[in-house]
């Protein structure tokens, strides 16, 4: 029986205890880690809560994040409640062991502390490593700061464990800017976060020796688009489990979260689509320029990343009906594209009502601050775009790198 | 040789790729296959033609086509050593009660491990291709060796 960890009604942590924090509290039974900055301390965290006995469970050094996923991927088959911990180079190492654990149908908790990818090597915050995971299959939320990333670590198993279902979650935080940053928290008792969470359900456990099982089946053409067609299915339903979860943490704690925030989007003509930390850069700059120049800025942030809430996008796009112009902020190099964001927003945006201009900004990469200032500078370029009624710069531009200004494609005008 | 105690009744009866084509909403969660159908109680303790296999398990099916050559028993040599019953790879040399009995045909990759590790003289087991009807093999089974004179 682990023992109970006194608790303040408000903690001063940062992003990456709060994580730990939540994996102690979950009672995760086997985490399988290699370190890596920016998040080294949420897996050092739990293995010294399970050293000194505040957690019933198994701390596995790996040779390496290939090694750790893969870890967690036998553990989780096993019947376990799982997690681990990892940043860039780590996550680029685990990609391969990613898809084989949401295939696998196994509900993983991975707390992913976004970090710039090498080429040049890099260990500060970007959503590079964000953006591999994409495709992975696994269900990702995105924590804006401490708080949430303690409490979405928490929900994370809720979710992923349901029987309707179990699929692995991933939850980012960004690189020092929430992992190492220390803000006020209120966590929930042990044994209330516990109660929220709830005992883990294994589902064809290897464990269970009166029904042999084997995980991980090859397949061919005859058969894997059929298991892929149904993983996808389960990844889209978690849609309503995300919302119900939510519902109950808000229940718990008075905390709202949604799968799109939004930020007087009511009345915006205006609007920043963010994830990560920048979100609140951009509220402090939409707040501001409110007051300071009476412009109608909003703010939209995917909160589940994945799976992409492509219908709440479009209502987000849609709740005002000024809305003009959307600049969406990519923090990840886009490798010879538009930024991922553009690109599905802009999908949503096609079949909303507004059909409002948008336009793409590249930014802070590998840890390049992202200042208010800047955030003000881009939205009143978005309210130039709204009055003349076209993109009048450049439709991709890079914000904050030094040299000539850089940017692609623009409108054609005839 | 009872066909009974070679467990032919269950075993190889479906072609690989032969199953019931069902779609995306009836496949298992998660490519989990189970071997057994409902809980396997004492199954350990069954031989291979009592147990409860499911569709899934390899035992049900045939992967005889794999094999070019195989391998053919001579149970007038054989001396019950048991050695290609612990070496072979697929566990496909069928034995009771330390009685050699043959080969699972529908699982042997004719791989000719048996016949590497058969100490007879001459062998109790012998690769022939896969056309050759066994009685001919049987019929032309070689002589013993002499040991060469030193």
């Amino acid at each position: 029986m682990a023992k109970k960890f006194e608790l303040n009604e408000m903690e001063v942590w940062d992003g990456n205890y709060a994580a730990s924090q939540a994996l102690r509290q979950a009672q995760v039974d086997v985490v399988a880690a290699y370190p890596i900055t920016p998040s080294t301390p949420i897996v050092e965290g739990y293995g010294a809560y399970q050293a000194n006995g505040y957690v019933d469970g198994e701390f596995v050094m790996v040779e390496s994040e290939h090694g750790a996923m893969s870890g967690c991927v036998g553990a989780a088959a096993a019947g376990g409640r799982v997690a681990t911990a990892t940043s860039s180079q780590g996550f680029a190492l685990m990609v391969e062991v990613l898809y084989q654990a949401s295939g696998m149908r196994l509900p993983i908790v991975l707390t992913v502390v976004n970090r710039a990818l090498a080429s040049p090597l890099n260990v500060r915050g970007d959503h590079s490593d964000m953006y591999l995971g994409r495709d992975s299959g696994w269900i990702q939320l995105d924590a804006f700061n401490v708080q949430e990333a303690y409490d979405l670590t928490l929900c994370a198993f809720k979710i992923g464990e349901d029987l309707g279902v179990r699929l692995p979650v991933m939850v980012h935080q960004d690189g020092f800017t929430t992992s190492h940053k220390a803000q006020n928290v209120r966590p929930l008792q042990d044994e209330v976060a516990y109660k929220f969470v709830g005992d883990y359900v294994p589902v064809d456990d290897m464990l269970d020796f009166s029904r042999p099982v084997t995980h991980g089946a090859q397949t061919e053409e005859d058969w894997h688009y059929e298991h892929k067609a149904k993983q996808h299915k389960a990844l889209m339903d978690s849609r309503e489990k995300i919302d119900a979860v939510f519902a109950e943490l808000k229940e718990l704690t008075g905390r709202e979260y949604k799968r799109v925030e939004t930020y007087m989007m009511e009345d915006a003509e205006v609007a920043m689509v963010a994830l990560g930390s920048t979100v609140e850069t951009a509220r402090l700059a939409a707040k501001q320029l409110r007051e300071e120049e009476g412009l109608k800025v909003g703010v939209i942030a995917p909160r589940a990343f994945r799976p992409f809430p492509f219908d709440l996008i479009r209502d987000a796009i849609d709740m005002s009906k000024d809305l003009k112009a959307v600049v969406c902020m990519d923090r990840s190099s886009p490798g010879g594209a538009m930024g991922t964001l553009f690109n599905e927003i802009s999908a949503s945006a096609y079949g909303t009502k507004n059909r409002p201009i948008i336009t793409n900004y590249i930014y802070g990469l590998g840890g390049r601050d992202f200042a208010i200032d800047e955030a003000k500078r881009i939205m009143k370029e978005q309210k130039a775009h709204a009055d003349a009624g076209y993109i009048t710069t450049e439709i991709q531009q890079f914000s904050g790198v030094r040299g000539p200004k850089l940017g692609f494609f623009k409108t054609r005008r005839n | 040789m009872s066909k009974g105690l070679q467990g032919t009744d269950k075993r190889g009866i479906l072609e690989l790729g032969a199953e019931e084509k069902i779609g995306w909403d009836a496949v298992p969660q998660g490519v989990v296959l189970h071997s057994f159908e409902g809980e396997i109680g004492n199954t350990a303790h069954l031989k291979p033609e009592e147990r409860e296999y499911s569709q899934f398990n390899s035992y049900i099916a045939s992967v005889a086509s794999w094999r070019v050559i195989k391998p053919v028993y001579n149970r007038d040599i054989c001396i019950d050593c048991q050695n290609c019953w612990v070496w072979c790879p697929d566990t496909s040399i069928i034995s009771r009660d330390k009685q050699m009995l043959g080969i699972d045909y529908d699982h042997c990759k004719g791989c000719g491990v048996c016949v590497e590790v058969c100490p007879t003289n001459p062998k109790s087991l012998l690769m022939f291709t896969e056309a050759t009807e066994n009685d001919d093999a049987l019929a032309g089974w070689p002589e013993k060796k002499k040991k060469a004179k030193k």
